[in-house]
């Protein structure tokens, strides 16, 4: 574990460069002129890869060699991406899945 | 700020109330049981103020990742803020000194508000905006408090609550899917990541890896890009939690 310096150190990265990202877009083009197309066109096509890129990053853990090693990843998501077409509802999705996944690695794959 | 913004405010704010005291109080359960209790929570979400960036950070705190992994994956998650501060320029002009705070708090719930709710009449818009990204900040930090504050104190077994950070991801990702008409780049992002992350970073190392993932992304998206703009980009806004 990290000590409390380093934790409230990380902390703090996070803290600025999330607020970064807010205020760049402020600093860059708050004059009028608008953004160069480029800039636009990868703030549009970026955030589905990014998210796309972590959802891996997430199920990094994954190992093929027992079915608990994958079989509770890979059914919760499942369901996750089926109850929010359903219902369309983020909370329930988000808490659906959680719930389901938590049950799969606690009481059914152990 | 008036009690009579704040009045006006309230109501708006009241389906990011419930989805920020879930999302709060997983995000407190989640970083209680790595090690970190209610003030750390506090802390955190008075700071930094981000859904998915906190969940990762959680893994990040876990991980022992270095600073400069801790700043890569932060700006990579939050990158998508960029767009909103574009489409935020025109309605924080004249605010002063509360625009820094407008801007530090412009998460995607208080986003998705400011760009759709209208002052009644006789509320002075600004102050009204104000009164929503005050009010949304305050049930952030309230969940994620009460969560770390539950997970301390319930003798429950909450193994695999971290779930709850890749059950959001899935859930902006189906979203984004139905926005977007072309799905190049959630594919491309993916198949990438899998590529570089898991069969190369087994021998390299996952680290460095995530970088040249995002790298490799940008670089064919430029490639391609003739191809993927020659269509009117008329996709919506993400509809991202968090």
């Amino acid at each position: 574990m990290l000590t409390a310096g380093q934790a409230a150190a990380a902390i703090a990265v996070m803290a600025g460069v999330t607020f970064l990202t807010r205020v760049l877009p402020f600093l860059l083009f708050d004059r009028g002129e608008s953004p160069p197309k480029i800039v636009l066109y990868l703030g549009r096509m970026l955030p589905p890869a990014v998210i796309a890129m972590l959802i891996i990053y997430c199920l990094r853990g994954i190992s093929f060699s027992a079915p608990a090693g994958w079989a509770p990843q890979l059914i919760a998501v499942g369901a996750v991406v089926g109850l929010h077409l359903w219902k369309h509802n983020n909370l329930l999705s988000i808490f659906g899945g959680t719930i389901l996944y938590m049950v799969l690695v606690q009481a059914v794959f152990v | 700020m008036d009690r009579k913004a704040l009045a006006a405010a309230f109501p708006v704010t009241v389906p990011v109330l419930m989805g920020y005291l879930s999302i709060g109080i997983a995000f407190g359960l989640m970083l209680e049981r790595i090690g970190y209790n209610f003030i750390w929570a506090f802390f955190m979400s008075l700071t930094i103020y981000a859904g998915s960036g906190q969940y990762l950070g959680v893994s990040l705190l876990e991980t022992a990742a270095t600073l400069g992994t801790v700043a890569l994956m932060t700006f990579l998650i939050n990158f998508r803020h960029l767009v909103y501060g574009l489409s935020m320029l025109e309605k924080f002009r004249g605010m002063g000194i509360r625009k820094l705070y407008m801007i530090f708090s412009l998460t995607d719930e208080t986003y998705a508000l400011l760009a759709s709710a209208q002052a009644p009449v006789g509320v002075n818009p600004k102050d009204f905006y104000f009164a929503i990204a005050l009010l949304d900040h305050a049930y952030w930090i309230l969940g994620s408090v009460i969560g770390a504050v539950a997970g301390a104190l319930l003798p429950i077994d909450i193994t695999g609550i971290d779930f709850a950070m890749t059950a959001l991801f899935v859930v902006i990702a189906v979203d984004q899917w139905k926005a977007y008409k072309k799905h190049f780049p959630a594919v491309l992002g993916g198949a990438v990541t899998v590529l570089f992350l898991i069969v190369l970073g087994y021998f390299f190392g996952q680290q460095q890896m995530l970088l040249i993932s995002l790298g490799v992304i940008v670089l064919v998206l430029l490639i391609f890009r003739d191809k993927l703009e020659e269509t009117p980009a008329a996709e919506g806004e993400e509809g991202a939690p968090c």
